[in-house]
């Protein structure tokens, strides 16, 4: 286990570098940046900023003290708002992203792991057919419509939900977290009877049926941790699809979160502000891989030699 | 009547009695072919706005209304697919290319290339593409080739490992190498042999590919990140619809039926061809 944990750090570092130099000299290569010579900014403003910001030394140097400051947790000032950091919109944004997220994902196991089941149990009769259809639906109705969709019926239609803002008005919260989680419970469902139907064929899966274990019994304890390891290798990636998709949920719903500040920045050019929620942002779903990786590979030790 | 034929014709029998997967495969070519004589086929001209009709509903006139700025919504959503639908191909091609060459070379070299090629992969696999695809569209401009080009680079990653397996399987076997037994060039064996035995899943893998694309280019149109105006993509007709749904529902509710109907016959198609292409799975 300990090697595994080794070798999967020693791809992720490597990533993860080449992730904040690629971003780093992608921003610096932006035309029409911040300070562009064509902008008619007086010569003391630009020597200011040039300070400010560092620009008067070479790249590299600017470079090496950039991941310097980012080990410290240091992200620099933003370009847009000079009197806050980087750092600080990025601690105001990541609990509420964090949250939305984490309710997207408990409402898609839960459903999804539910539809899956049952659809495994029986498998090519209506307890199959119907909740796979619906699951193809969940996949193929994106949240960009999915949400205006949810906010027309729910919100202004019938008016029985809040349709914007996060933690303000009681039930806010429903609609982001079932747009943003539909399509992940439709995916959990789809793994789970994969995995469930893999798994129901096995020999010990008989053997514990004729020890005259009830079926409950056999589902839920013995086929279940084995038929979700699917699951839980798609969680790693299902994070960092959850966090794209907190992009399009926060700018519908009008929620404060990162994913927001990260797309207001890229309409604001507010480079500083996008390098360091780029970098935040691969390091979270790097680091969400690493884990769900590793807990695939506790949960199923095939998977501890490859 | 040689075996190859009446396993194409059994792949063809088994794709037209899964109904879904007919449904689908008649909607995309419906919709691909609309896409391309758009020019002829458009109720109006594209640039065409009534301002003193302004939004309207559903009439004879504008068969699914009118937006905003009084332009026919149908004409819009028609010249919508074409980008929509481009950027899927498009980019599916690319990636398809990229990875078909990648995973045929490594699979077909094996030792060490193959082992520092996958490693590669590897790294790749592990780089979140979503962020670094937004970055490239917010500094160089929302260029719709470059868009193209970018997703189709990040997407051939899993096209590789699929050939790879593949052509891994393949090159043991014994007519490859009675043809380099002899003495058939390796770009041929290539060429000839082991691409076309390997494209069964590949096709399969490319179909599920394009969804995805269009998905993620109408993400990006949606935030604003995709394509400009005048051009129109889905993507952009949805965020159009949405911000003046509270009026003007049909704006939301025309283009994202096209869409999600256009998703769904993607992947029932995708999932239809794939049960056709294996006879180890599907129904029977």
């Amino acid at each position: 286990m300990i090697s595994l944990i080794l070798r999967r750090l020693g791809t992720a570092i490597p990533v993860l570098l080449a992730v904040i130099t690629l971003t780093f000299f992608m921003v610096h290569s932006a035309p029409g940046g911040p300070f562009d010579e064509e902008k008619a900014v007086s010569p003391e403003v630009l020597i200011k900023l040039n300070e400010r910001y560092n620009l008067n030394e070479p790249l590299w140097e600017q470079y090496f003290s950039y991941i310097g400051n980012v080990l410290k947790g240091d992200f620099g000032p933003s370009f847009r708002y000079p009197s806050r950091s980087v750092t600080e919109l990025i601690s105001t944004g990541l609990p509420i992203t964090f949250e939305l997220a984490l309710y997207a994902i408990l409402f898609a196991l839960m459903l999804g792991i539910l539809a899956g089941v049952i659809s495994s149990l029986r498998p090519n009769t209506a307890y199959d057919y119907i909740p796979m259809t619906v699951a193809m639906a969940g996949i193929c109705i994106p949240s960009i419509i999915l949400g205006p969709s949810l906010t027309l019926i729910f919100g202004i239609w019938l008016n029985w939900l809040p349709v914007t803002g996060w933690g303000d008005i009681p039930g806010d919260k429903i609609l982001p977290t079932i747009t943003l989680g539909t399509a992940y419970a439709a995916y959990c469902a789809r793994l789970t009877r994969g995995g469930m139907l893999e798994i129901l064929n096995q020999d010990f899966i008989r053997t514990a049926r004729a020890k005259g274990l009830s079926e409950f019994r056999v589902v839920v304890v013995h086929a279940l941790r084995g038929g979700l390891t699917p699951v839980i290798a798609f969680l790693g990636p299902a994070m960092a699809g959850l966090l794209a998709g907190s992009f399009v949920v926060e700018t519908i719903f009008g929620i404060p979160g990162l994913g927001r500040f990260y797309v207001e920045a890229a309409f604001n050019r507010d480079y500083t502000m996008i390098l360091g929620t780029s970098i935040f942002f691969s390091c979270l779903i790097i680091a969400f891989n690493l884990l769900s990786d590793l807990v695939a590979a506790s949960l199923n030790p095939r998977l501890r030699d490859q | 009547m040689n075996q190859n034929y009446s396993l194409t014709q059994k792949a063809i029998e088994r794709l037209i009695s899964n109904k879904l997967s007919l449904f689908g495969g008649v909607y995309i070519l419906l919709l691909v072919l609309i896409a391309i004589f758009t020019p002829l086929l458009a109720p109006y001209d594209y640039a065409y706005q009534d301002l003193s009709l302004g939004p309207s509903g559903p009439s004879s006139a504008h068969l699914l209304g009118t937006d905003t700025l009084g332009r026919d919504l149908l004409t819009r959503m028609m010249y919508g697919s074409r980008i929509s639908l481009m950027v899927g191909f498009l980019a599916t091609l690319v990636a398809l290319v990229i990875g078909v060459l990648w995973g045929t070379v490594a699979g077909f070299s094996g030792g060490r290339v193959d082992a520092i090629m996958m490693r590669i992969v590897d790294v790749l696999y592990g780089i979140p593409f979503i962020i670094l695809i937004i970055l490239l569209m917010v500094i160089f401009g929302r260029n719709l080739i470059l868009l193209f080009m970018a997703i189709g680079a990040v997407e051939w990653l899993t096209m590789s490992r699929i050939v790879r397996s593949q052509v891994m399987s393949l090159s043991k076997q014994e007519f490859v190498l009675a043809a380099e037994a002899m003495g058939v060039k390796k770009r041929d064996i290539i060429s000839r042999h082991l691409i076309p035995n390997a494209m069964g899943p590949v096709i399969v893998y490319a179909t599920l590919t394009v969804p995805q694309i269009m998905l993620l280019e109408a993400f990006l149109s949606f935030l604003g990140l995709g394509v400009q105006a005048p051009m129109s993509s889905w993507g952009i007709l949805i965020r159009d619809g949405a911000v003046s749904m509270e009026e003007y529902w049909w704006l939301l509710v025309f283009p994202s039926l096209a869409f999600s109907l256009t998703l769904f016959s993607l992947n029932f198609m995708g999932d239809g061809l794939r049960d056709a292409l294996d006879p180890r799975t599907g129904p029977n």
